[in-house]
């Protein structure tokens, strides 16, 4: 129906549409020109302009194109004397109220209302009106809103509802005096804006205007490079613009296909400013007698090089670890496994994923037989429910979270929210579940024990391509709502709802993030997330799948490009032997090693006991993102030789005895694959400050001083060599991937990438159920230690701070920590909002602000990991997932006090 | 005595009580309807035969809007009684109210089940409060008597009426608009398709009626639609109409009149001639957003199709009457300084284009205007005709009608650098 072809006349041409299109759709897809001003392809029609206008035979009056749906037969006609006299008239109004000068504008050249008054050749304004001037909004350091020169086209009040799902802003008052303000008319920063900017990227005037881009550029001197975000592993596609080898500003277009069809969030829109940063590793450093010095490439290279060979002459190759970057592009994760397996030979290389994901790479793959997201962001919206769990999608993926919530006001999609934290998300959910931190297990089972006793699930799906059923039967007949209730705090008729609505879904998709996975059970609770999902018959469906959302860019890169220590690329293991002959052949060498090398945690235990003597850091910063953090510091502190890689002095890079200054995302060419499994084009648009080189250029320089030949012209050529080894990959190449990227699997050149995975058989041929227990958290609440913390991030910052804290629009949000604690617990306590307070647990100890309110449960702390001087990572315990070996950073026990 | 059908329990300073008009007839209809006499096709085709047209402005055949609603449409239905009333000079949604409430009750009730609604909502404008509580008070003696509420008079139809006091804005009379309101959101108006009929209030199948309107459904079920439109006095006409007659009139007023009786018998018999030493200079017809209607014209039918034969509208029946010692050029400033402030301001040609002409009427009234003015705001009274509602269209008729009729006046204000008709000081 909807596809259904429909034939027009438009001036006298015919020209063809779908049925459901707007006379303005069909114009535009027919390349007519019908001028436009409140119109946005994003957003539903809004009608007000009144510039679309057409004439359509049997129809009164002037009809606005943007509203009329097209009908087969209509017959319309765009230009006319009189359609042109009216659209003037509109123009001229505009003009004759508002202060539109485009000599004081720095919109001036990208203005859509200064576009239509030369267009329609107004010379002079007749007449200018009473016009009352409104006072201009530049209370923050992003946005400045000057409404003299809007035209209250209602975009921005769109982009903030329909779009992102806001509903910050809105019209208020009436007539001439309408303006657009906030909820009680606070200034944008004191509102709940959340600075996405989807309202500036919408603006067709100067009305909306990037507050650090002034004076900066003028829009025709600013080249616009089109790259993805270095951010989230959303892999927004967004145009740094550039002038004088400066990124100006960050814009997006909607036309560009990726994973957010022109939406972006506040950091990747105002957190780019980093690039410039004064900060910048310029040169490389060495350190001596305690201080850094300033050396050539050559001098520290040939340190490197020489500690390198010493050290694996002495001990082995082992003793040499990395420590690869979810930060980084493919080609240089790729280049570092490459460099650690076949020039070092060793399989001590691992990655931040193990932080973050490792458990769903672990669970995914026994269950299905793949550890990645199944479906696809834009997948979302054909979901008839949506399970949200340990998941601040709206903070941590704002463009997905955005999905959601438009999902949700379709009207079509249902939301349920399992999250022990009140989350953005629950005002918009159907059932919010909350349940105690670490008992994911129990209440995915009490689901389970619902939907099997009531007989909602998929039994034929479950018949047909899944095992172990009768086993995963057995195991959750015990979890009765009542014993979940008991577990997790979860009213059990709540849960029943929950399961119901999930159960009767006919596409249901579950995204989950760390909540579910930085757990000892991490696996276990991945595993019951696909249990869950297979019962419903939900994998291999569009709008259904277990989506766990990638935390970093290029985290599902990095475990693409072997950076774990138990698989070379696509996840090939290396104690096959076939696998490992493939590879050595591949990459010139007699043999590649066979053992399982060291995880990250392991590698700092190993460090400590000496057993590891040299590790080389490619932009991570463990010394603020992994657990326990003086453990870590002893353990960096026990090698022998420590390099760091990486674009500011980080926390490690101080550590460092050399220390490489590297290119950042804006100054490399490279791919990035998003959490959707999407590989994206890196774009280079600025050059990199002094000496600074991207990263894959200091391993190849490494490794040809270290007797192995790399010779790549460019990062192109490191891909076409990853699309040889690499199955998933082997279709690609960057011409293919700059027509919107690619969703791996691809295996060949005509395959068009994989939307969902598993559909009609899973990756391991069926299915596999796991019967699974609930486990307590390792470290229970005591009389001592009487609070559970729980950690993770927020909206403002970015993962251990190092670009983030360095932008100043989001500092202007969130500069400090900030501990989370529930008003009733912080009344007992003396703690008022704001107050200065302690934490303490068994191993060690931060003091920073508290935030009083309603976001926690009783009994629950929540702190934020990004701040390297409140460092939350100093009381988080380094207990392991015994399958995953990811640690427990989201429950352990501690106390806090309030400081004097 | 010309035959008083809305009005036939008025009484002086005093409310009809519902024993009164249940003594008059009253309920007597929805007593038909619970004992099973009427479907609600019957009450549609009814209602369609007396050929009853919406008392709002616009003229639309009742039936056929209730019509509209689809047979398989969503439950539940809701209908909306449009009580906004700002029309300048109309005030005869407020009259209905204080004379005789029962017979708007039992209106709704049957309108509500000729479209299957379960829920209806009273919309009423603040500054009518006391209407508001007279209508609480009566909506309650209604639910008591077991006219409203659950399974009315024993039948299986249940249905209520929800007063609704509104945020008190001209576009609230607007009927998408009204709906907005309702919904607790900007009262914008909304472009259709779809039609509220399809998907109104929660995207339920709403009918939105003029108060006047639903106050004729008793009458003409009690006494038939040839009765209904034998109260006419023109051939298509039906029914009577309550006209507002204010301005330079001896008895200023609302009365009820066959609908089609000619302007000079209203003006001379109806409201007591024009004022000594006053004589007719034009008249808004039915009400602000009407054309200025000239001397000549004195002799028309007051009815739909005859006035709209000679190019105005009936639109509120609110005639507001000048003098030649009015000045046009003012009054139409004064209307368009309140449309301009009445524009919800979701369009260009009206939240702009409105100022603009207020503007330069104030420039010309005001001793400031000049001889391009008059192009220019001949230009853009036919221009704001491109506007998303009807608001816009209906504050430029004045405009349009005085540049058409009294340009000589216009030019007046020009040429003397002054407004002709303000004392010397």
């Amino acid at each position: 129906m909807e596809n259904e072809i429909i034939t027009l006349t438009v001036n006298g041409k015919s020209v063809q549409g779908r049925k459901g299109q707007t006379v303005l759709e069909v114009c535009r897809a027919n390349g007519i020109h019908v001028p436009t001003l409140c119109y946005h392809p994003k957003m539903p029609p809004y009608g007000g302009c009144r510039l679309c206008i057409v004439e359509i035979q049997n129809m009164r009056g002037l009809p606005p194109s943007c509203t009329t749906p097209a009908t087969d037969g209509m017959e319309v006609t765009t230009h006319t004397d009189r359609l042109m006299r009216v659209r003037k008239t509109v123009l001229e109004l505009l003009l004759a109220y508002g202060d539109h000068n485009c000599l004081l504008c720095e919109q001036t050249g990208n203005c859509e209302l200064q576009d239509l008054v030369y267009e329609h050749g107004i010379e002079k304004v007749r007449f200018k009106g009473e016009f009352k001037p409104h006072p201009k909004d530049d209370s923050n350091t992003m946005i400045v809103r000057d409404q003299n020169k809007c035209v209250l086209c209602g975009r921005c009040v769109r982009a903030c509802l329909e779009v992102q799902v806001n509903g910050v802003i809105d019209v208020a008052a009436r007539g001439s005096d309408s303006y657009i303000t906030t909820f009680n008319h606070q200034s944008l920063k004191d509102s709940t804006c959340v600075f996405c900017g989807e309202c500036v990227a919408s603006c067709p005037t100067g009305a909306l205007t990037y507050k650090q881009a002034r004076f900066r550029g003028r829009p025709w001197e600013l080249k616009k490079v089109a790259t993805t975000c270095t951010y989230c592993g959303v892999g927004c596609q967004l145009e740094l613009n550039v002038k004088d080898n400066k990124v100006v500003k960050v814009t997006s277009d909607h036309e560009i296909p990726g994973p957010n069809q022109g939406s972006l969030c506040v950091k990747g829109r105002f957190g780019n400013d980093f690039i410039d940063h004064p900060d910048r590793l310029t040169t490389p450093l060495i350190k001596e007698n305690g201080e850094f010095r300033q050396a050539s490439w050559e001098e520290a290279l040939d340190r490197i090089a020489g500690r390198f060979e010493s050290i694996r002459k002495e001990s082995g190759p082992d003793a040499l670890a990395f420590f690869s970057s979810a930060r980084c592009t493919n080609e240089e994760n790729y280049l570092l496994n490459k460099f650690a397996r076949a020039v070092i030979g060793t399989n001590n290389i691992d990655h931040c994923a193990r932080l973050c994901h490792a458990s769903t790479v672990a669970g995914l793959a026994t269950s299905f037989g793949s550890g990645a997201m199944t479906n696809s962001i834009d997948d979302l919206k054909n979901s008839d429910v949506i399970l949200v769990t340990g998941s601040n999608t709206t903070e941590m993926h704002p463009v997905i979270g955005s999905t959601i919530k438009r999902a949700v006001k379709s009207g079509r999609c249902k939301l349920i929210v399992v999250d022990s934290r009140k989350i953005d998300l629950v005002d918009h959910a159907e059932i919010w579940l909350r349940q105690k931190p670490g008992t994911d297990v129990a209440w995915l089972n009490g689901m389970m024990h619902v939907i099997i006793k009531e007989e909602l699930y998929d039994k034929k799906y479950v018949d047909e391509r899944t095992e172990g059923f009768e086993e995963l039967k057995k195991a959750v007949a015990a979890y009765t709502p009542e014993k979940v209730e008991e577990i997790s705090g979860i009213p059990k008729d709540d849960l029943i709802a929950a399961a119901r609505l999930y159960a009767s879904a006919p596409a249901a998709s579950i995204a989950y993030a760390m909540g579910i996975t930085q757990h000892i059970n991490g696996t276990d609770a991945v595993k019951s997330v696909a249990n869950l999902a297979m019962l419903c018959g939900n994998i291999g469906i569009e709008g259904g799948g277990v989506n766990p959302l990638r935390g970093q860019n290029n985290v599902q890169g990095a475990c693409d490009m072997g950076c774990l220590p138990n698989v070379f690329p696509a996840y090939q293991s290396v104690t096959i032997p076939d696998v490992r002959e493939k590879f050595a052949k591949a990459w010139g060498v007699d043999s590649l090693p066979g053992n399982v090398g060291l995880t990250i945690v392991e590698t700092i235990d190993a460090a400590g006991k000496g057993k590891v003597k040299a590790l080389y850091v490619m932009g991570e910063n463990p010394m603020v993102s992994d657990p326990d953090l003086h453990h870590v510091e002893e353990g960096l502190k026990s090698l022998d030789f420590l390099v760091v890689q990486d674009i500011f002095l980080t926390e490690t890079a101080q550590l460092a005895d050399v220390v490489l200054p590297a290119a950042c995302f804006a100054e490399k060419e490279g791919t990035f694959t998003n959490t959707e499994r999407r590989v994206q084009r890196v774009r280079k648009a600025v050059d990199p400050p002094g000496k600074a080189l991207p990263d894959w250029q200091a391993i190849a320089a490494l490794a040809s001083r270290m007797g192995y030949e790399m010779n790549y012209p460019d990062a192109e050529a490191i891909f076409k060599e990853i699309c040889a080894v690499t199955p998933s990959y082997a279709g690609m190449d960057y011409q293919r991937l700059d027509a919107g990227g690619l969703q791996w699997p691809c295996p060949t050149k005509e395959h068009p990438g994989t939307k969902y995975l598993h559909k009609d058989k899973f990756v391991r041929g069926k299915g596999l159920f796991h019967a699974i227990e609930w486990i307590p958290p390792a470290e229970p609440v005591d009389d001592q230690y009487p609070f559970l913390l729980t950690t993770g991030r927020v909206l403002y910052q970015y993962h251990t701070g190092t670009m983030t804290r360095r932008s100043v629009g989001l500092n202007e949000r969130y500069s400090e920590c900030l501990v989370e604690i529930n008003t009733e617990d912080a009344a007992r306590l003396n703690i008022k909002d704001l107050d200065r307070v302690k934490l303490v647990t068994r191993r060690g100890q931060m003091e920073a602000k508290a935030r009083v309110g309603e976001m926690t449960e009783e009994g629950t702390i929540f702190v934020p990991f990004h701040f390297s001087e409140a460092a939350a990572n100093k009381l988080t315990l380094a207990a392991l997932d015994p399958q995953a070996k990811i640690p427990e950073y989201k429950v352990c026990a501690v106390r806090v006090e309030k400081v004097a | 005595m010309l035959p008083q059908v809305l009005f036939q329990n008025r009484k002086p300073r005093r409310i009809a009580t519902m024993e009164e008009y249940c003594r008059s007839g009253g309920y007597r209809v929805l007593e038909d309807i619970a004992r099973g006499k009427y479907s609600p096709a019957d009450i549609c085709r009814i209602v369609g035969e007396a050929g009853l047209r919406g008392r709002g402005g616009a003229g639309f055949p009742a039936a056929t809007k209730w019509m509209s609603v689809p047979v398989d449409g969503a439950y539940p239905r809701y209908l909306a009684a449009n009580a906004d009333e700002m029309e300048p000079g109309t005030f005869k949604d407020r009259m209905l109210i204080h004379v005789d409430p029962h017979t708007l009750i039992e209106g709704m009730i049957i309108a509500g089940y000729a479209i299957s609604a379960s829920k209806a909502f009273f919309f009423i404008r603040p500054s009518y409060d006391s209407s508001a509580m007279i209508l609480e008070r009566e909506l309650e003696r209604a639910r008591q008597a077991g006219y409203l509420g659950d399974n009315i008079l024993g039948s299986d139809y249940s249905f209520d009426i929800i007063l609704h006091r509104s945020g008190g804005r001209y576009i609230c009379g607007e009927a998408t608009a009204l709906l907005n309101a309702l919904m607790g959101k900007r009262p914008n108006p909304m472009k259709p398709p779809p039609y509220p009929t399809v998907k109104g209030l929660w995207n339920r199948p709403t009918v939105v009626n003029n108060v006047e309107t639903l106050a004729n459904l008793p009458h003409i079920l009690r006494n038939g639609p040839e009765w209904y439109k034998g109260l006419a006095r023109t051939k298509t006409g039906a029914g009577t109409k309550l006209f507002c007659i204010s301005g330079k009139v001896n008895r200023p007023g609302c009365v009820e009149l066959p609908i089609g009786t000619p302007l000079r018998e209203i003006l001379e018999e109806h409201a007591g001639g024009m004022r000594a030493g006053s004589e007719f200079k034009a008249c808004l017809p039915g009400g602000a957003s009407t054309r200025y209607l000239t001397k000549d014209l004195l002799d028309v039918e007051m009815d739909f199709d005859s006035l709209s034969a000679v190019g105005h509208r009936l639109g509120t029946a609110a005639i507001t009457v000048f003098d030649q010692k009015t000045c046009l050029v003012g009054v139409t400033l004064n209307l368009l300084q309140f449309f301009a402030r009445e524009s919800c301001g979701w369009c260009t040609p009206c939240r702009e284009g409105l100022p603009y002409i207020r503007d330069l009427l104030w420039r010309i009234e005001n001793g400031e205007g000049r001889e391009e003015y008059i192009p220019m705001l001949r230009q853009m009274s036919r221009d704001v005709w491109n506007a998303y509602c009807a608001l816009a269209p209906g504050a430029a008729s004045p405009v349009e009608s005085l540049l058409t009729f009294f340009e000589d006046e216009v030019r007046e204000h020009i040429r003397l650098k002054k407004c002709p008709f303000s004392r010397p000081r």
